[in-house]
């Protein structure tokens, strides 16, 4: 069956995403036919600034360490029918990654592979840093910089795509600019066809999860049941000439398409609904509409564009000192007031050297605050399975692996019955954003053969 | 609440999702069905979703409505305690929050009662 839309399929929404969700998207790509492109969402702040450290070790290194996991399974099925991939798997590195990208290629048997490199979202050089320093707060302009990336938008991807790239990239774009690129490629609309532009987006913000518009994070027993979640299907966004879209899931798979887990996803880590800001648009699901047209199909009208905003967002990470974490779990009859009794030897152990946070798992956890005000609120209860959990940073590492000793001595000299002491101790990043002329950091679009 | 109301959870009326960037949240809350989206444009205010996240000290709560999605979107500032790389919390993300926010009590007439979600 062909339609006359561009079907774009989401392939991965996170570096840990799983390595064979992107089989069945594009087996269902080819089956239905018509043009399709597929896209690769791997990127977030933490990883960029990981990536950036793994480059200055090894200069070859640098992009998505599972590149190979999410994108061999699916290289030459692609490349055979014509389904270009896009991907922000570059990281601090495209070209690594395109050159690796080539090398799996040939072991595929498959013919030169045209790979297009989007860069200039690096800001971490010399002439980088000099730009940030203008930009970034007083506070932080003289910091240590451990990574810096400008969000480039589907421009450079669209001119890699009509130069025929059969995979195009990149290292920081912005999420949804993965498949707009693509839209714009096949379709050709014009960079200030701002109501077209913000519908697509929308789409892109629906794929760049993965499985979460699928019935990912979305499952809850009782309430909101989903099919299959261990084989849950990955998604497929089925774009109009017009921009207008449908959203529908990979043949053969679990999960589901419906309002609801559309309506999760559509507000997904937006704002104002009427400003979601991209290097492309400003799209706008202020009145935007849901409607099921199908058994896991989706249609989703009324968004809107606006002129696209006159800045990038830059993130900037720095290095963040040491995260230390210490657990040691007591059960049974009085097990909460053993529990509590051990986080008050440590503090006394610690003093202020360090500024703790405490949890009870089992009593209270997530919901509460680092500042221990909602714990200190909860009357002490009759919990039989509780886990003391607690947490420190501080840029001398010394002090946090004392918390750890401290949590670990509890064996021998706190409560009774207190077992599975697990400790962890972290570098931590830490991250800011700021604001850059969009002309001041262009992106950079190669084709490499 | 009188004879004619009774009080049920919020996430017997809505469903919800947590996003995050930097230190701010925000949480959708999306009525399972029509009926119950002016209920919970009343009731769920900005005014309260602050006071249920008051121990995480926001500094600004702004609510957003959306009836054609039947929904609302909330943002929250600052409850992150830094956000995903500052936070001492396990769930840096607050991931969680959404049903922080969903255990919130609606206030709903007999007459809708049937048509709560989830176990009776």
């Amino acid at each position: 069956m062909t339609r006359d839309v561009l079907s774009i399929g989401g392939g991965a929404g996170f570096s840990g995403d799983r390595w064979d969700a992107a089989g069945p998207v594009v087996e269902t790509l080819i089956k239905r036919g018509g043009r399709a492109a597929l896209i690769f969402e791997t990127l977030a702040e933490r990883t960029l600034a990981l990536a950036q450290l793994a480059r200055r070790k090894d200069s070859a290194a640098g992009y998505e360490p599972s590149l190979e996991r999410f994108v061999g399974p699916v290289l030459k099925r692609c490349v055979d029918h014509g389904i270009p991939i896009i991907g922000n798997f570059g990281a601090a590195n495209p070209r690594g990654a395109a050159r690796r990208l080539q090398v799996l290629a040939r072991e595929q048997g498959l013919a030169r592979l045209r790979v297009g490199v989007v860069e200039g979202d690096d800001l971490s050089d010399e002439r980088g840093r000099t730009l940030l320093r203008e930009y970034l707060a007083p506070s932080d302009a003289g910091r240590e910089i451990v990574s810096a990336n400008v969000y480039q938008g589907a421009g450079p991807i669209a001119a890699a795509l009509r130069e025929g790239a059969k995979v195009v990239v990149t290292g920081r774009v912005a999420d949804p600019s993965l498949a707009l690129g693509a839209a714009v490629a096949h379709y050709g609309w014009a960079e200030d066809d701002w109501d077209t532009l913000g519908r697509v987006t929308m789409a892109g913000h629906l794929l760049e999860c993965g499985a979460q518009v699928t019935g990912g994070y979305f499952a809850d027993p009782g309430f909101k049941e989903v099919p299959d979640l261990h084989d849950i299907g990955y998604p497929i966004a089925e774009v109009a000439p017009d921009g207008s879209f449908v959203v529908t899931k990979a043949e053969r798979t679990g999960g589901l398409v419906d309002a609801r887990t559309v309506k999760e996803q559509l507000l997904y880590e937006v704002h104002d609904p009427a400003a979601y800001l991209t290097p492309d648009v400003i799209a706008d699901i202020s009145q935007a509409e849901v409607q099921e047209i199908g058994e896991d199909r989706v249609a989703v009208a009324g968004v809107q564009g606006h002129p696209r905003p006159a800045t990038l967002k830059v993130s900037v990470c720095f290095d963040g000192g040491w995260l230390g974490e210490a657990e040691i779990s007591y059960a049974g009859p009085n097990a909460e007031r053993r529990a509590r009794l051990a986080a008050e030897i440590v503090r006394q152990r610690i003093g202020d050297t360090l500024v703790l946070r405490v949890d009870l798992i089992g009593v209270l956890s997530v919901f509460a605050d680092d500042g221990g005000r909602a714990l200190a609120a909860r009357a002490p209860g009759d919990a039989r399975d509780v886990r003391l959990r607690v947490a420190a940073a501080h840029a001398d590492r010394a002090r946090v692996e004392r918390l750890l000793a401290e949590v670990t001595a509890l064996y021998t000299c706190g409560p009774a019955g207190g077992g599975g002491v697990r400790t962890s101790l972290r570098s931590r990043l830490s991250t800011v954003s700021c604001l850059v002329p969009r002309e001041r950091a262009p992106a950079r679009c190669e084709i490499l053969d | 609440m009188s004879e004619t109301t009774l009080r049920a959870p919020l996430y017997r009326l809505a469903h919800g999702r947590t996003g995050d960037k930097g230190d701010r949240s925000n949480v959708s809350v999306i009525a399972y069905r029509p009926e119950f989206f002016p209920l919970i444009v009343e009731q769920v205010t900005e005014a309260r979703v602050a006071e249920r996240f008051g121990h995480r000290r926001p500094t600004a709560v702004r609510r957003y409505v959306l009836p054609k999605l039947g929904a609302m979107n909330f943002v929250l500032d600052g409850v992150l305690d830094g956000g995903v790389n500052d936070s001492l919390n396990l769930d840096t993300h607050g991931k969680s929050l959404a049903f922080l926010l969903l255990g919130m009590e609606i206030d709903v007439p007999q007459a809708l009662a049937p048509l709560l979600a989830g176990p009776r």
